[in-house]
């Protein structure tokens, strides 16, 4: 009786499958995201979520060119202290309130002066906000600031209702209110986040489901395993590991993008006590180094290939890579000789590593290319909290470092080598370095700023700071189900014309 | 009877002081910046130093543990530094996951444990016997991440039966509740099992030899009501501590099987927390399990009165 029971019990469970919905659309994420409040975020993968949610004023292509969104159009003043905005007629936020130049004032004062904002940095160049029309605002700068519209494509652009922000406050994150093609439903810590379609959203018509569901499922496999089993539809950051069986599978699809990002080792040059060693004081020793690294074989051997090998802040692709510095050859023989020449046969580092298996699996690959040279590079692993406490503290030698990269190329250069830079961990210091970098935030002129990024890479080339690895590569996985994705290189999902087939 | 309860909780008050002392100061003493983590990957000055001052991590140690215990004493367990939930929402929300899995982990290690250890205790020596052992040596050698990848992708990706992955309450829709649970609930179940079975074989060996059973066996009485009714009846009280003990251990979150099965119960909660440096998030679920683990202790000791009528009568 009992057993009959039973298997009537697992019969039924097994009669209750649920097929997903046709119009919804789950999607996996490597992490939970931290607070869905576009000024108070601080992850890459909270990024994801506000693509679907909030609109930003402006957008960019897959190539980097900025493009309208909510804003329709701009013009910079000639001195380039004032940015005139044209705004999106008949944009409504998901409660309602519409989205206008009052909106705007509203949003880059909440970025500015609440206490909580961590987009403090990203518009401090804005001296006011003025209101010249019900949909037109104008920028008054303190400073030219070439970057500015490149954060505007991100979360400082990013438009909250102001009826929220003002009735709520810092906890906005609960039940964010923005413009999006989706409004907010619920969110279950380390569970999921669901987001529906917002009827009246300006391109609504552009918009195929219903219903968005982002599920956090830490570990890749299992991420894979439910694109397979078909409780997802997508996921994002697949592990460059598993690219060869997804490209193999006809159920899949296999989308990429080079990230805006890098990887590398940052060297402590001058941060306190720690930076005076042979290592740090000699850039003909980092020289040495970085000869004796076949990026391409790290790139094969680490991740199959997926990713993209680099020597600059900017990856090849980039149009503000310096093609007269290309990745230069592995050779042990140049650079046992500048070793010798800076007085070492051999030479002890000590480089600290992440402790998860592929960054220390890449960090081995490293040591042992190295150790031909005539390193004896000691990997130190560490948890992730404690790496970063130490590298900002100056508690280290060699360490590794990432930056998931921004559009625009100031944010991947000015604040690690400047002499006053906030994550300049290497504590590098070289004021023709600074001289150059701050014109080239300052110019509108695209040609301008290449020439200015240029000058400081052929010096900051020969002193190594950061010696830089490679590039990662941000790595989708369809169900082949889906059409009409397109990869974007800042890693963000855009719902826009995905549909299903 | 009540007041052996009343002074087990008495007792239990220094024991949580101790508790909340060691969470604090072990996790002061963990290497890593709690500002450093929240700040952001720019790090700006400006923020670190809001962070600092907003919870406080420029005062002494001493301080902020004054500070936490008075907010706690209120029923305040502070905001996660990570999501400004209120930390007490989120164990709210964790504990009804964790105690489902741990439930149905217990149920399944009761089905499979208990009646193999009684058999292959009272089949000891035969084939039966060895067989079940291996399976058990087996069921504890087997680490649970492995098991649970192997299930996923079994039973989800090539057979399709089960969602890989996630959770539903069962208040939503209890199908997909247990379909979503079953898996990682016969990951530790299985585990636990093992243990069961060991040590219900042990108990029920001591008590096999003992002189009543042989007195019951000679009475003629059937031999299932002896192993049933005089042996197992005896052999129970070493299970049941083993039990409370282990559904303890599972209150506090399984973090491999809930990391795999992306269950978001206690101990994703507290792996995330610790790594993200959410001091809050830390203290009040440490707290929150070693309450509910001294409560477990508590049941297992009230359950010894209500099954050992020696114990009852010495009170």
């Amino acid at each position: 009786m009992r057993k009959k029971l039973l298997a009537a019990l697992l019969l039924s469970a097994s009669t209750i499958i649920t097929p997903a919905l046709a119009a919804d659309l789950r999607i996996g994420l490597q992490e939970d995201p931290d607070v869905l409040d576009p000024d108070q975020s601080r992850t890459f993968v909270g990024r994801i979520v506000y693509a679907s949610l909030c609109d930003k004023l402006v957008d960019i292509t897959p190539d980097l060119e900025l493009i309208p969104q909510l804003a329709t159009g701009w013009s910079w003043s000639d001195d380039g202290l004032t940015l005139t905005m044209d705004l999106r007629e008949g944009a409504t936020f998901h409660d309602g309130t519409p989205f206008d130049a009052e909106a705007v004032k509203a949003n880059i004062d909440r970025s500015q002066n609440m206490p909580e904002s961590r987009r403090k940095s990203e518009v401090k160049s804005i001296e006011s906000v003025s209101v010249t029309g019900p949909l037109q605002v104008q920028f008054k700068l303190k400073n030219p600031d070439a970057t500015l519209l490149a954060q505007f494509a991100d979360r400082s652009g990013m438009m909250l209702s102001p009826t929220a922000t003002a009735a709520v406050g810092t906890d906005f994150g609960a039940a964010p209110v923005c413009s999006g093609p989706f409004k907010f439903v619920e969110r279950i810590q380390q569970d999921r986040i669901v987001l529906e379609k917002f009827a009246e959203y300006w391109n609504a018509d552009a918009i195929h489901f219903d219903k968005v569901t982002f599920l956090p499922i830490p570990d890749t496999t299992v991420r894979l395993a439910n694109v397979r089993s078909g409780d997802l539809d997508m996921l994002e950051r697949l592990a460059a590991t598993d690219a060869a069986s997804v490209k193999a599978d006809a159920n899949l699809q296999y989308e990429e993008a080079v990230s805006l990002g890098y990887q590398g080792i940052t060297v402590n040059v001058n941060n306190g006590p720690k930076g005076d060693n042979p290592f740090g004081n000699d850039a003909k020793i980092r020289q040495a180094f970085s000869l004796s690294l076949d990026r391409d074989a790290i790139n094969q051997v680490v991740f199959e290939g997926a990713f993209a090998p680099g020597n600059q802040p900017f990856p090849p692709t980039s149009p503000w890579y310096d093609k007269d510095y290309p990745i230069e050859a592995r050779d042990v023989e140049k650079a046992k000789a500048l070793l010798k020449e800076a007085g070492y046969d051999s030479l002890d580092v000590e480089v600290q590593v992440a402790n998860n298996p592929v960054q220390t699996q890449m960090m081995q690959v490293v040591q042992s290319m190295a150790a031909e040279a005539g390193f004896n590079v000691k990997l130190k692993s560490m948890e992730f909290a404690s790496l970063l406490a130490d590298q900002s503290a100056g508690e280290y030698q060699a360490s590794q470092v990432g930056w998931s990269g921004r559009v625009d190329p100031d944010g991947n250069i000015h604040q690690f080598m400047t002499c006053k830079g906030g994550i300049n961990d290497s504590k590098v210091c070289i004021p023709e370095v600074d001289k150059l970098l701050d014109e080239a935030r300052v110019s509108t002129d695209n040609a301008v700023r290449k020439a200015k990024y240029d000058e400081a890479r052929a010096i900051l080339i020969k002193e190594l700071p950061i010696i830089y690895l490679y590039h990662p590569t941000w790595i989708w996985t369809l169900s082949s189900k889906l059409e009409g994705f397109t990869p974007y290189p800042d890693g963000m999902i855009r719902l826009e014309n995905v549909k299903l087939k | 009877m009540l007041s052996y309860i009343a002074r087990r909780l008495a007792i239990a008050i220094p024991t949580l002081i101790l508790v909340s002392i060691f969470v604090f100061v072990l996790q002061k003493l963990l290497p890593g910046d709690p500002a450093l983590v929240l700040a952001g990957e720019e790090r700006d000055p400006q923020m670190l130093e809001f962070i600092r001052e907003k919870y406080r991590l420029n005062d002494p140690i001493i301080y902020q543990y004054v500070y936490w215990m008075k907010a706690m004493l209120q029923g305040d367990l502070g905001v996660s530094l990570r999501t400004n939930q209120p930390v007490l929402e989120l164990i709210g929300d964790k504990l009804p996951v964790t105690i489902q899995l741990a439930t149905m982990a217990m149920i399944i290690a009761f089905v499979i444990g208990i009646p193999t250890g009684i058999l292959s205790a009272v089949k000891k020596g035969t084939a039966i016997d060895y067989i079940a052992n291996i399976v058990a040596l087996s069921g504890l050698s087997i680490p649970n991440f492995w098991l649970g990848i192997m299930l996923i992708l079994l039973v989800s990706v090539n057979l399709g039966w089960l969602p890989a992955s996630g959770y539903e309450s069962p208040f939503v829709d209890l199908g997909r509740s247990l379909k979503t649970m079953i898996m990682p609930a016969f990951v530790l179940g299985t585990a636990l099992a093992a243990t069961l079975m060991r040590h219900t074989r042990s108990a029920m060996l001591g008590v096999l030899k003992a002189d009543y059973v042989r007195t019951a066996r000679a009475k003629g009485l059937n031999e299932t009501i002896v192993i049933i009714k005089h042996a197992f009846r005896n052999a129970l009280l070493p299970i049941v501590t083993l039990s409370a003990l282990l559904f303890g251990e599972l209150l506090a979150g399984a973090v491999l099987t809930e990391q795999i099965f992306t269950i978001p119960g206690f101990g994703k909660l507290i792996v995330d927390a610790v790594f993200t440096r959410d001091y809050a998030v830390v203290q009040g679920v440490v707290m929150c399990t070693a309450a509910g683990f001294i409560l477990m202790n508590l049941i297992a000791d009230v359950l010894y009165f209500l099954l050992n009528p020696r114990m009852r009568a010495s009170l």
